[in-house]
């Protein structure tokens, strides 16, 4: 009796370990095409130089520097107002009402679509803002789709922060706001800034948000305002998959910007990490 | 003094920081409303949601979503038969059974498919997977449903998992060893106790999941097909909301019916992610596990 | 901390440095995908001449370029048809008076999949294969198979063109493929035995087969002559008279080397 049991454990166990290869293969496969495809286009030129001959040659840069334009408004948009929000709920708010309508709030624009945002920025930045396409008005969309990624972080760090260091600080007589800047925000930063990054790798590879708002098919020279439209990593492998004037002699080059999308976002990641760990070291010296 | 009026300020300057989301949110519900309902100057609601041709340009237009919608719907809950079983069977896997070292490699697996930008997997599924079903299955069109619904999934597992996760994690310890002390194996434990004692948290997680899904906007726009018809099989081509949206959003002049209709598209897109997200919060508030108590 | 906020104060303040420095000339183009590898051709020739000239460049169909150019978003808009009544309503609307330049001609040709063995359609066949009442390749002449009709999104020019010569305003059947591009057509058409598509003459290439219209080729010597039936002008639109870079510009495109340009991309030249 016990046998067919622990059997029929075994049997059942090996089916999770099957899913957990399959999600496992999957990924396997899909990096292995982009990679192995992608890196035969990479090269100093590839990295270095725009689009030439109707971009069937040459370079990525404009791509480069414009997700990375895009990528910083994000933060100067998100990166406060998300930390700011992330305070309040964890530090000041208690439970109620107007508590829970804010939680609400942040819930559902997590689940907004992305190209809801993209409507949105349309609607909102490019026209009644009269930003018309440009590295402001995508990086505004993308920095409100990025909010409650990095409030989500924030609140995450903030609660990691033992309760003792609150008590001590505010028992020495600091206000609540002298608790929060010196004591607070310093043991939480590491942990604030690599969700924040986390999240902003998200957003360096979103495609439908940035295509009405900030990104265009081509524009060789690089951004010069944050008023000029950019070309993006991600806009540009779709524009090169579905668009572009040869789709398939220009293949090694759309396998060279997806890889070198993955490599950006894969590398934040990985920078977030890395910066974690750097500064926990360093706090607890 | 001067300090306590300044930890005032503070306060509500944070407490505005922190409405921000909520105008957000307002913000866009109200451009989408603006822009999306003129066009039902034009039709009824009925009209526009249950209306079978999507003729945008035509003379006379034709502003039928129910093939975009109904190629939405489909593409979700093909996406989630592949999805959802994976997801949690990870999610048990990773919570229950996986020996630390294992899963020290599998959780940053199902964080980095989180992390892959969806227009490198609508890519993927354009130029890899799509001539290989179309050979596979020797059908006539490898942009398809099934296509679609394959690519979704993949995006939609790490949300899955790693929520079904926190909530597996979070069943008290004292209930998993009661049922081993009553002679259970690990198995029928998981099976009959971790489960269900985590339904609510890992209900959340499948409606996150499917939210996702619907509303993801490259991967259907790329690997669909783009056809906006009625899909008879799996393997028909189709044109879920968002791959309308994109599409077409450039070509549709300033404030013209077929700009508004996009936006009402919109609306209905935003509903359903709304929807689905309210319906996730209400579960996961009323069902919350709070200790052995809940149970 | 510290060196993390001054390190956002210097990027703050060196875009602000940078977004009020004043550059030459800006053009922004946009418009139809049909007219985009030209204007692209032409716009990296004009800035190899004129380093201090910046040009965007943005695809998005026949609608969206003549939308641009009554809403003032581009400078040039770009069409692959004319100007419609309802666009000069519009545009009389808003004061605006959109000038048209004819740049280029185009052939639009029918193609299939490079093993498919038709060779010619009349424009009636065409016209009821993406009606949907041709559903298999043997009724047309061919092998035996379903046939797949692969169509272009609906604001697209080529397809406005497609409607109006082949379809003579009648719907296109829902259940065929959408694709957003000229190239995407191509691309379909190559992987899918089955498939018929439509694309403008340059984007022929030896992967895909073009079919014979009524028994005509589609070629460069066919549509200036006009007997291939399904041709069209490709145009560029200014907000009124055009004036310093614009103007430049434009003249650029018509001059022999611009329309040299034209041919390379593979469009027809004027002259």
């Amino acid at each position: 009796m016990i046998k067919k049991r622990l059997f029929m454990q075994k049997m059942c166990f090996s089916f999770l370990r099957m899913a957990v290869l399959i999600n496992g293969a999957a990924l396997a496969v899909i990096l292995y095409f982009i990679l192995s495809r992608g890196w035969r286009a990479i090269s100093w030129e590839f990295l270095t130089q725009a689009p030439r001959d109707s971009m069937t040659a040459g370079g990525i840069l404009p791509c480069i520097v414009g997700t990375i334009s895009l990528c910083l408004i994000t933060t100067f948009v998100a990166l406060p107002i998300g930390v700011a929000s992330a305070i309040y709920l964890n530090e000041y708010a208690t439970q109620g009402k107007l508590v829970r309508i804010i939680r609400l709030g942040i819930n559902n624009l997590a689940g907004v679509p992305s190209i809801v945002f993209g409507l949105f920025g349309l609607a909102f930045f490019c026209i009644v803002l009269k930003m018309g396409v440009s590295v402001a008005a995508g990086g505004l969309t993308l920095g409100i789709m990025t909010l409650p990624v990095i409030i989500g972080a924030s609140e995450e760090a903030l609660k990691s922060v033992p309760n003792t260091y609150r008590e001590a600080s505010l028992a020495m007589g600091a206000t609540k706001w002298q608790t929060i800047r010196r004591v607070i925000l310093p043991v939480a930063f590491p942990g604030i800034i690599t969700g924040s990054i986390l999240g902003l790798s998200r957003a360096a590879g979103e495609t439908a948000p940035i295509m009405y708002t900030g990104a265009v098919f081509f524009t060789p020279d690089l951004p010069t305002s944050i008023f000029d439209e950019v070309m993006a990593l991600p806009y540009h492998i779709y524009v090169l998959a579905t668009a572009g004037t040869n789709i398939e002699a220009t293949r090694h080059l759309q396998y060279g910007t997806a890889l070198v999308l993955i490599v950006l976002v894969l590398g934040m990641n990985l920078f977030a990490i890395i910066l974690r760990s750097k500064m926990r070291k360093k706090l607890r010296i | 003094m001067k300090r306590q009026i300044i930890d005032k300020g503070v306060h509500s300057t944070f407490l505005l920081i922190a409405l921000f989301s909520i105008a957000a949110l307002s913000l866009i519900m109200v451009f989408l409303f603006i822009e999306g309902i003129p066009i039902f100057d034009q039709i009824t609601i009925k009209e526009f949601v249950f209306g079978q041709y999507w003729y945008p340009t035509d003379d006379p237009t034709a502003f039928g979503i129910l093939a975009l919608i109904l190629g939405s719907v489909y593409v979700t809950i093909l996406s989630g038969m592949m999805a959802i079983p994976l997801g949690i069977m990870t999610a048990v896997y990773l919570a229950e059974i996986a020996p630390p070292k294992v899963a020290e490699i599998v959780k940053p697996i199902v964080e980095l498919m989180a992390s892959i930008p969806s227009v490198v997997i609508g890519f993927f599924g354009m130029v890899i997977v799509a001539p290989f079903i179309q050979k596979l299955f020797n059908i006539p069109v490898g942009l398809n449903m099934f296509n679609a619904s394959l690519m979704l999934a993949f995006m939609a597992v790490p949300t899955i998992c790693s929520i079904s996760e926190d909530a597996i994690f979070s069943v008290p310890v004292a209930v998993k060893e009661a049922s081993f002390a009553l002679g259970a194996t690990h198995f029928e434990t998981i099976a009959k106790v971790i489960i269900p004692a985590s339904l609510s948290g890992i209900c959340t997680a499948i409606i996150l999941g499917l939210s996702r899904a619907i509303g993801e906007t490259m991967v259907v726009l790329m690997a669909a097909g783009g056809a906006a018809m009625i899909p008879g099989s799996f393997f028909d081509p189709v044109r879920p909301l968002p791959a309308s949206i994109a599409a077409e959003m450039a070509e549709a002049p300033f404030r013209s019916e077929h700009y508004h209709a996009l936006f009402a598209i919109g609306i209905v897109l935003f509903l359903f992610t709304l929807i689905f997200n309210l319906f996730a919060d209400y579960l996961s508030h009323k069902f919350r596990q709070v200790g052995e108590a809940s149970l | 901390m510290n060196k993390f906020s001054k390190l956002i104060l210097a990027l703050i303040v060196s875009m602000v440095i940078a977004s009020s420095q004043v550059f030459g000339g800006e053009l922004d183009i946009k418009g139809s995908t049909t007219v985009l590898p030209i204007a692209q051709k032409a716009a990296e020739a004009y800035m190899a001449q004129n380093p201090g000239v910046k040009i965007s460049l943005s695809g998005g169909g026949s609608g969206n370029g003549i939308k641009a150019i009554i809403d003032g978003t581009a400078d040039i808009g770009n069409a692959s048809r004319f100007i419609k009544q309802k666009e000069v309503n519009l545009a009389g609307s808003k004061n605006v008076y959109p000038v048209p330049f004819r740049i280029a001609l185009d052939a639009i040709v029918p193609i299939v999949n490079s093993q498919n063995k038709v060779k010619d359609l009349t424009r009636a066949q065409l016209k009821d294969i993406y009606l949907g009442k041709i559903k298999d390749w043997k009724e047309v002449g061919g092998t035996p198979g379903k046939i797949i009709v692969i169509s272009r999104d609906s604001s697209s020019g080529t397809f406005g063109v497609w409607k109006e010569l082949v379809m003579e305003k009648d719907r296109v059947i829902p259940s065929a493929l959408t694709v957003p591009s000229n190239g995407g057509v191509v691309q379909a058409v190559t992987t899918t035995p089955g498939a018929i598509g439509y694309v403008g003459l340059g984007y022929l290439n030896h992967d895909i087969k073009a079919v014979k219209v009524d028994g005509i080729e589609g070629s460069e010597a066919n549509t200036l002559n006009g007997s291939f039936p399904i041709s069209r002008g490709l145009f560029m639109f200014t907000k009124g008279w055009p004036e310093g870079e614009i103007m430049d510009f434009i003249s650029f495109i018509l001059s022999r080397k611009g329309q040299d340009l034209v041919k390379e991309a593979g469009s027809i030249p004027l002259f």
